[in-house]
Order: structure tokens, then sequence, then C-alpha cells
């Protein structure tokens, strides 16, 4: 690879660093913006002024803000995520198998939904304004204004309840048999699918489309080559980059998904895990999940720029 | 006589493309009302026999591109071929099904687009992209192919033939990617070649070598070529007949030499001597009006110097014409005058006065004296404004006049550029080229100013309809005696308006002085190539200007 | 200026839907059969002539549920909107015009915030703040405001970039002529489109952030509440909690066909009588 790349994907992960650091700081900050009384509501009404003093010291709370953002963060970088108020189990050991759920549910819905927005997107181009195209977008505008729960809960109606295909609640388990774990998760992965499904497909279409009505594609018609071949050949390279760029931005919105899905087929995720506590007020569990949440998110962002980056040819091959 | 002439063509077994009464037409969608029909080419019918070169000329909107790609029985951007046959070797390309069509393109009727720099494939080298039709086709193998291509590479004196095949689109300059394109389209040895605006999009200097380079590669092959443009200077240079369209309509049809010495129609003369306008030379006065003196301008804090110790004299009443290629400044001078871009050294005086360097420390008043007229009439003027706004504004701005008194004023300033005053509720949208242009003159003309500058205004319009905005601007300014400051690359017109000329290259005056002066030789070498790069409508004059060319243009 | 009859089906559809959904909001204490709070029968029934949607998981009847609900949803989510659009729009805006320190200051400061998904900066605040309305309205507007502040600065960029002002410029027009006669009048088609669009993600995250319990608290319920209070009847086949949430469902495509037929209408800057 050619040193501008180089130069330039250093520069956007170095940036995506940063962001990373000030979007730590700012989620310290929105859990600080009232500064209610954490051990008050830890120990309750009937706690006595001494037991409240010696939580307070105990929780670090008497320092200043900017000490306990560094203690957290220190903590964080070593894999310290803290303690739940609510519970006092140790954060890190229940993210790990509550992380491994999610990104698997996360990643089954993925398989599915690229490979399936692409083809969609590329049928849309290939039959351009006619019934096809206008069934598909019409569907994925429609699905654009759908809450998650709508979708969620008519697949539970009918496949659960009705038809008694697939579980309404995902209950799954260490060491559950693979099959019986896609089972499980067959629902709440077409919803999420289903979800993202319609906004990528109208992005990678966009993408595709701004291709074809390029100048070089039109020379590779007048040079009296199939329209097979010109996709191939032409059309297929230029638009690696804009797909993975679309791709990545949409995975990015599918790990936003996930929380409402979770919720609603009460899977033992990440989403399920922070809302539940976010509802307890258990302030360090919402800051660690909310900074993994939040990380995994620039990270498919950061790895869409360096894509479009590399994909560049005008960079991967300087004058 | 074009009855005959096609009597003539039908007979010989030379004729290699044989179009008969074409009718294309298109959808148009016009916002907020149903899609309509409309026709673009009416029953045209053209004769190429092989070996020869046939001009399409005319201005936007005649067809010429959409006829030029119906003999590959293409139709861009939903345009469909509706009538009449396109006889190409003897058969009717428009019967023989899309299989047909792939057969003959990039085989026997290849293709030059105007923009090479869009047509080529970012993604992949130009020897592949050069070779793909021959090799799809199956005309050599790829050792040949490439072999002639880099034959073909020599012969348009491309720099580095061996080599110049590895690199990608963006690391070549535009005057050598339209040479590699005419390569392509030479490579799988066409019986026709259609050249659409090969050399519009480039510099003058550059235009010419990549002229000279595509006639000499037509006459060494053999191949027939279509060539549209809308330039009939550059077309005289390398067609053997010329054809006039306006409108999709066929106007005249004739030989080079006949075309231009003794055109029939009207039209066609008016397309050739639209360069011809009548103007006195004016002496330069004692007390110029405008000086530029000294003005160093740069970007960038100062890194990037655009302009470099620039003076310049305007004296009242008179046109100083500033000619120079795209990157010689000549805009640039423009916004150091107007305070857009202050002058890091140097001074403006306007009217005795020192002008503000920065445009927020003019007073209204030295503000109103100078006016600006743009090159793109459509994003000059803000499209949710009436012509009356867009030309009362200045009116109410700079005098204060409101009601009916400003609407009178309207009225007047409407007259004298020709258009009348139903047009004051219009939108720019609704206007042609040439009138959006002419509200912009008007606009400018409210202000009652001293100086008006032209920043490149007839550039983006057809010959024809520049030519009237040029003779309204030489009327409007023996009327309102204001002086012009006119930019351009277009060295014809220049010295149809000028008084005096600046030439500029690359941020500096190289030649200045009364255009009797100016165009007197001995030249620099800079003016001199500039000079020796604009075509005139005169046979043979492509050959002399090549042989007597001196200093290297940028293109290579 | 707009002729009904040549407003194309669909965007017909849309503004009609969109229409009913206005005024059962407004008027929702005059068209609702039954109280927003009345228990009018059984848990759960199915739909009858007494009660259209039927009654909900504390017997209340749905349909009057659904009316006020509208109310409450479309109330948040305009006001919402309102304070997003004026922010942001404002915001982006100046930072066009304005440009240098001010532009780079707000830009940066955008970007970050848009680095965090918008729900998960929501429960993160939320999770210490009380969910009262204003604070609901408030997290919603500032969170949103970044994308209408990104959208209305690249459109006057886009403008402003424009000969037309330029020309305005030297003439030595003022700032505020520059701004509200320049540069708005272009900029009006392609953001009242974005404010249908801002309408409906507001509508959305509001009824996520209720669904999730921390948006509107009982006894009112907007939406996405309504499906939370009558989701646990889905396992047994009663299908209350779909009717909500097939509501919302539908508001976002009747919005969502308005904005683009005012898309549609002028889509280049060849403005006219648009």
């Amino acid at each position: 690879m050619s040193s501008p790349i180089l130069k330039l994907v250093a520069q956007r992960v170095a940036l995506g660093i940063v962001l990373l650091l000030a979007v730590s700081v700012l989620i310290f900050a929105g859990t600080q913006i009232l500064p209610g009384d954490v051990a008050q509501s830890i120990l309750g009404q009937a706690a006595t002024p001494e037991s409240l003093a010696n939580l307070r010291a105990e929780l670090g709370l008497n320092d200043p803000a900017y000490i306990r953002y560094f203690h957290w963060l220190g903590g964080v970088l070593t894999g310290n995520l803290g303690t739940a108020l609510s519970s006092g189990q140790d954060i890190a050991s229940s993210i790990r198998p509550r992380l491994e759920n999610t990104l698997f549910l996360a990643a089954c819905a993925a398989i599915v939904a690229v490979p399936l927005a692409i083809i969609l997107g590329l049928l849309a181009v290939r039959y351009r304004n006619g019934w096809v195209d206008k069934l598909i977008s019409g569907l994925a505008l429609a699905s654009t204004s759908f809450p998650e729960f709508f979708i969620g809960y008519l697949l539970v109606y009918f496949f659960a309840v009705h038809w008694q295909i697939f579980p309404g609640i995902s209950t799954v388990y260490d060491g559950m048999p693979f099959l019986a774990r896609l089972e499980a998760i067959a629902l709440p992965a077409t919803a999420l699918t289903l979800v993202c499904l319609a906004q990528m497909m109208r992005m990678t279409r966009a993408a595709i489309l701004n291709i074809m009505q390029s100048a070089f594609v039109e020379t590779a018609e007048l040079k009296g080559l199939s329209a097979f071949s010109i996709i191939r050949k032409h059309a297929l390279p230029n638009a690696v980059a804009p797909i993975i760029n679309v791709v990545m931005l949409n995975l990015a919105y599918l790990v936003v998904g996930v929380v409402v899905i979770e919720v609603i087929f009460v899977y033992p995720g990440m989403g399920q895990y922070l809302v539940d506590h976010v509802a307890k007020r258990d302030v360090p569990v919402v800051q660690a999940v909310g900074l993994i949440f939040a990380a995994v998110y620039i990270t498919l962002n950061i790895i869409a720029d360096v894509a479009s980056i590399i994909a560049n040819p005008r960079l991967r091959h300087p004058k | 006589m074009m009855a005959d002439q096609k009597a003539e063509a039908g007979k010989k077994p030379g004729v290699l493309l044989d179009i008969r009464n074409l009718r294309i037409e298109a959808t148009v969608y016009p916002p907020g009302e149903p899609p309509k029909n409309i026709v673009i080419v009416h029953d045209v019918s053209l004769t190429l026999e092989k070996g020869k070169v046939l001009g399409l000329i005319g201005e936007s909107g005649a067809g010429k591109s959409t006829i030029g790609l119906s003999s590959m029985g293409y139709g861009r951007g939903g345009v469909r071929i509706t009538g009449g046959e396109v006889l190409l070797n003897g058969r009717d390309i428009l019967k023989g099904g899309k299989d047909g069509l792939r057969k003959l393109r990039g085989r026997e009727v290849c293709y030059v687009a105007q923009s090479a720099a869009a047509a080529f494939n970012p993604a992949h080298r130009l020897m592949d992209q050069v070779v793909e039709a021959t090799l799809l086709h199956g005309r050599a193998s790829h050792e040949e192919a490439e072999k002639r291509a880099v034959n073909l590479f020599k012969a348009l004196s491309l720099p580095d033939p061996e080599h110049i095949g590895e690199r990608f689109p963006h690391q070549v300059s535009g005057g050598q990617l339209q040479r590699v394109m005419t390569a392509m389209a030479l490579c799988s040895e066409p019986d026709l070649i259609v050249f659409d605006e090969p050399t519009t999009a480039l510099d003058v200097t550059t235009q010419i070598d990549v002229l000279a380079a595509i006639k000499h590669a037509i006459r060494e092959t053999g191949v027939a070529a279509l060539y549209i443009t809308h330039d009939l200077a550059v077309v005289a240079q390398v067609s053997d007949e010329i054809m006039v369209l306006r409108h999709g309509r066929l106007v005249e049809w004739g030989g080079t030499r006949q075309i231009i010495k003794e055109p029939r129609q009207e039209y066609t003369n008016a397309l050739v001597s639209v360069h011809e306008i009548e103007h006195q030379e004016k002496k330069p006065g004692t007390a110029p009006f405008l000086s530029v003196k000294n003005v160093t301008a740069a970007y960038g804090g100062g890194h990037v110097k655009v302009l470099k110790n620039v003076s310049v004299d305007i004296f009242p009443g008179q046109t100083l014409a500033v000619v120079g290629e795209s990157g010689s400044g000549k805009s640039t001078l423009a916004r150091a005058i107007t305070g857009l871009l202050p002058p890091e050294q140097g001074t403006v005086t306007f009217d005795g006065r020192p002008l503000a360097n920065r445009l927020a420390d003019r007073p209204k008043e030295d503000l109103r004296q100078l006016q600006m007229i743009y090159q793109m009439a459509d994003v000059a003027m803000n499209p949710r404004q009436t012509v009356g706004t867009i030309i009362g504004r200045p009116l109410e701005f700079y005098f204060g006049m409101r009601g009916r008194e400003r609407d009178a004023r309207v009225a007047e300033l409407l007259d004298k550029i020709e258009m009348g005053k139903g047009f004051i509720d219009r939108y720019p949208a609704e206007l042609s080229g040439g009138q959006k242009q002419r509200v912009c003159i008007a606009r400018s003309l409210a202000a009652k100013p001293k100086l008006i500058i032209c920043d490149e205004v007839t550039s983006a319009l057809d010959p024809l309809v520049a030519s009237g905005i040029l003779k309204l601007l030489l009327d409007l300014q023996a009327e309102e005696n204001v002086a012009y400051l006119f930019i351009t690359h277009d060295l014809a017109t220049v010295k149809s308006i000028a008084d005096s000329i600046a030439v500029m290259y690359r941020g500096e005056v190289v030649r200045y002085g009364p255009k009797s002066q100016v165009l007197k030789p001995p030249f620099d070498a800079y003016t001199d190539l500039l000079l020796s790069s604009v075509p005139e409508m005169e046979i043979g004059w492509l050959e002399k200007a090549i042989k007597g060319r001196r200093m290297e243009s940028a293109g290579n | 200026m707009i002729n009904i009859t040549r407003i194309p089906l669909a965007a017909l559809i849309g503004i009609v839907m969109t229409s009913l959904f206005l005024l059962a909001a407004i008027f929702a204490p005059w068209i609702a059969p039954y109280g927003n709070a009345q228990i009018v029968g059984d848990v759960w029934q199915p739909m009858s002539s007494q009660f259209w949607f039927g009654t909900d998981n504390l017997g209340r009847d749905l349909l009057s549920r659904m009316i006020y609900g509208a109310r409450i949803t479309i109330f948040i989510a305009v006001l919402a909107t309102a304070l997003s659009f004026t922010l942001g729009a404002t915001l982006g805006f100046c930072a066009a015009v304005l440009g240098g320190w001010f532009d780079t200051l707000m830009s940066r400061l955008v970007d970050l915030l848009m680095a965090i998904p918008t729900l998960i900066m929501a429960l993160v605040v939320l999770s210490v703040l009380p969910s009262t309305l204003v604070t609901l309205i408030m997290v919603m507007g500032i969170l949103d405001s970044t994308r209408v502040y990104r959208l209305s600065r690249a459109i006057a960029v886009d403008i402003e970039v424009m000969d037309f002002v330029e020309a305005a410029k030297l003439r030595g027009e003022g700032m505020l002529w520059i701004i509200f006669r320049e540069i708005l009048p272009n900029a009006l088609s392609p953001l009242i489109s974005e404010l249908g669009l801002r309408f409906i993600y507001a509508i959305l995250f509001l009824s996520a952030l209720s669904f999730l319990g921390l948006g509107v608290q009982p006894p009112d319920a907007d939406w996405g509440g309504m499906v939370k209070e009558n989701k646990d009847g889905i396992v047994f086949g009663i299908a209350a909690a779909l009717i909500p949430a097939a509501a919302i469902a539908i508001l976002g495509i009747s919005v969502n066909l308005v904005a683009d037929w005012i898309l549609n209408r002028t889509t280049s800057l060849k403005g006219g009588r648009g």
C-alpha cells in the first residue's frame, strides 16, 4: 500500500481514538448532570448519616469530577468496569456472556441482511422504474417508518403464537447446542434483519445507481459489452467502496436496534442489560455499557471511512 | 443539390453510413405536469463515404450528438429512435436487435466522448481499457492489440508511448487522456469513429495539438469519421463535408469549402460570420479610471501566489480585455479588484481615490460604481426572485427608488436589453440562456456604474447568442459610456470588441497595450502560442499553425 | 398555487391520513368515547361494537386510550421537533454564513454528539434525570438537533457559494438580507421535507423510549407506552399491543409521503413558482 493511504488511514484511526476518549468524557459527564445522592439511593431512606458518609468515601464520591473520571477511565483501560450498584456484581464479568450473545444475534442478522440488501439493490437498479423497483422501494420506504417493536411483535404474534414455529421468548444459556440456539434467536434475528434491511437497501440502490449512471459505464456499453460484463468489470470495482461504506453505516445502526429487540424477546444480551439498569439508575453499569456500545459504533464508522480511503484508486496509485 | 448528392451516394459502392429519414424522440417530465413526448430529430438524412470526414455542426439542442450516437443505435438518457433507417455497410442496424448492436459497437463503429476524464474507468489501467474492445470482438490477440495500441500512442504524439498504458486515468493530463481515448477508438480498426466534441473541454493551446493528432490519425488509418462540434472554425480543419443542423433539422449540407466560403442558408451565414463584429478601436486617453498598480495576491495565507505584480489601466468608456487560459489568474484579478481577495501588495485606484483592499471596508458609493456580470447566468440570479425584483433591487438599494418610479426604470432597463415589459414577472428558470445573461446585464446597469467587470460572460453561450450579447454590450457602452473589464479565454471575441488587451499567464501580465499594438508581431513566446492556437475559419489553417509553433504548450 | 387535482395519489393519501391523526390529537377530549383512565370493562376484551378496539390490560377502552395517546405522542413529538429544528437550523445557518472559529467549534461539537448512537445517549442521560415531559422534550430536541444542524449547514453552504449570493455581497447587502432574502427562500423546500422526517423520527424515538419504560410515565401513555402495557398479552394471542404499534407505522408512512411530495416539487435550485 502506498504511503498516502497509510497516512490517511492512520489519521482516521487516530481521530477515532480521540473521538472515543471524548465520548467517554461525554458519557461520564452525562451521568453527572444531576448530582443525585448515589449513596442515598443505595442505602435507602433508613440509612444513618455515618453509613452514608462511609459509603460515599468508599465509592470515592467526595472527589472532584475529573478525578473520578480518570479513576473510571483507568479502570476501563485495565478491564475493570466497576461494580453494579444494584447487585454488587462485577460488571465486566456480567457483560462478557451478554456481549457474546448480542454479537451473535447481530452477526446472524447481518449475515442475512447484507447480501439481501445488495441483491435487492441490484435488482432495483436493473429494473429501474419498473414495478419491481417501485415495489422494493415502496416497501423499503414504508419499513423505515415502522417502530422496531411493531415488526417484533408482529413476528411473535404470527410465528410464535398462532403458527407456533419459533419461540416468542428467546432464552439462551451457556452450553446450548448450536441448532437450538439458532432456533431460539430465529425471531429476534429476523426482526433485526428487517429493521435494518430497508434502510440499507435504499442506500445500496442509490450507490449502485450512481455508478451505473457514470460516463465510463456508457463508454463500456458503447464498446459492445454485455450488461453482465459491464456490471462485473466496470461497475463492481467502483461500487465496492460505496457499498462497504453503506454496509458499515447500517451495521452501526443495527447496534442500536439490538436494544429494543432484546427487550421484546427478553434476550439476555447487552441491550437488555442496559435497559434494566437504566431503570434502576445503576450509573456504573450504564456508563460501562454505554461506552461499549459507543466504541462498537465508532469502530464500525472508522472501518467505513477506511474502506472508502483504500478503495479510492486515486489514493492507491498517486501521480 | 442535396437530392443529387443522395442519389449519387446511393449508387457509389463506397458508402459506409446511410441514414434515411431519422426521427428521434424523448419523453420529458416537466415538474407538476404529465410527461410528454417531444421530437428531437426530424427526418434527417445523411450519407458518409468510407474514409471521409463529415462535420456535424450546430448549436446546443441541434441534435448533433443524438444523431452521432444513432449511428451506433444508441440513445442517451431515454432518447429513442422512432423512425427511419440507419444503414451501416449496407444493413439496417436498427433491425438487428440488441445482439446486432453489441456486435457492431466497438468493432465497426467507435465513440470518442467529450470528457475523457469521465469516460475512463478510474479503477483500471489505461492499456486494459484501450484494448478491451479489440479483445472483446476478437480482432487481435492480446499481444498484437497492445502493440497496436503503442503504435497508436506514437501516432498521436503521446509522451512515453511504451509505458503510458500502465498509468491510471487520474495520473494523466486532460489533453493526453483525450488522445488515449482516440487511440482506444482506433485500436479495433473500426470503419467509423464518432467524435463527440472531443476538444471542447480543453484549453485553447492544448486543443490544437489534439486536433492535429486526431487529423493525422484519421488520415493515416483511413477511417471515416463523424466530427461533432459547435465550433465551425474547428470543424473546417478536419472535415471534408459539413452538415449544419438546427433544432433537429437539416439546414445545409455541402463540401467544407462551399460551406465556409459560400454559405447558401442565412443560418449558416450567421454561423460563419459570427466573429465579425464592427468595432472601432478607441485610443487610450490620458487619465485612467481604474488603475491597478503592482498588485500581488495569494491564497492560503500567502503561500500560493496567484497574482504577481500586475499593473493595468482602464480608461473611461473603453474595454480592457484580459485574456488567458485556466490558471492564468484572470478571474483572480477580478476578485482582487472587487475586494473579495484583498491584495498583499499594490493598490487599486478608482476615479482618483484608492479603493479599500477589503470589500467590507468600502463605502456604498464605491461599490455602486463597480459592477460584475458572471459566466453562468443560471446561478448568478436568485431563482426565487422575479426579473423585476432582480433588476429593481439595485435601484432600491443604491438610489432608494420605490414603487412606480422604480417600476418605470425597470421597464426602461428591460427596453435597453431588448426585452419587453412582459418579462417583469417571469422567473429565471423560465428564460433562455441569452435572456438570462441580458437580465444580468440590466441588473448591473441599474446601478449606473462606471465600470462593469464581465467575467467570461459569453463562454457558456452558443456562438450566435454570444454574438448577440457582445453586440448588446457594445451598444450599451456607446450609450452609457461605461467601461468594461472583459475577462475571457476566447481570443476571437477579444479581437472583436477590445480597445486594450492584457495577456495573462500564470498570474503575470506577459503583454499589455492597445489592441493594435498587442496584436502586432513580434510576440513573446506565450502570446505567440495563444494567438496561433485560435482556429481561423480557413482551410489549411491547422497545418500552418502547427508548423509555426514555437513554445511547447501545456498539453504535452 | 397548489392545484388539488394535480397532487399525486400517494401524497394525497398522506395528507389526508396525517390530517386525521392531527385532528384526533387536537380534539381528543371531544372525540374519545370514554375517559383516558376510565375502566369500562374486562381486561383485554376483543373488538366489539361497544369497544371498537377492545379493552386494554386494565380494562380501559383501547380506542379512547389511542386517541389520547395520539394527543400525547404528537404533542411531545411536535415540541421536540420544533426544538431540534430551531436549534439545529439556526446554528447550522450561522455556522455556514459566519464560518471561522464558530463553524469549526460547532461542527466539532456536533461530530462528537453524533459519534454516540442517539438512543444510547438518551438512555445514559435518562438514567440520572427524572422522566418528566420537559426532560424528554429537551433530551430528544437537543440530540436530534445535530442532524438538523448538519443538514442545514450543508444546504446553506451549497447556496452560499452560488454567484447570486456573491453578487449580493458585492452589492454591499447586509448579513440579514443575505440570510433571509437570498439563502433562506432557496433552502425552504429541502428543510421542510427534513422537518417531516425529523417529526417521524421523534415519534419513533419517543415510542422506543416509552416502550423501554423511560418515556411517558403511567397513567398517561403515548403509543409506545401503550405497547409496553399490552405486550404481555401477545403471548396469549391478544393483539392489543399491535394496534398502537400499527398506528405509529401508519402515521410515519403518511408523513413520509407528504415529505416526499414536497421534496419532489422542487428538487433542483431552479425554483420558479414552486
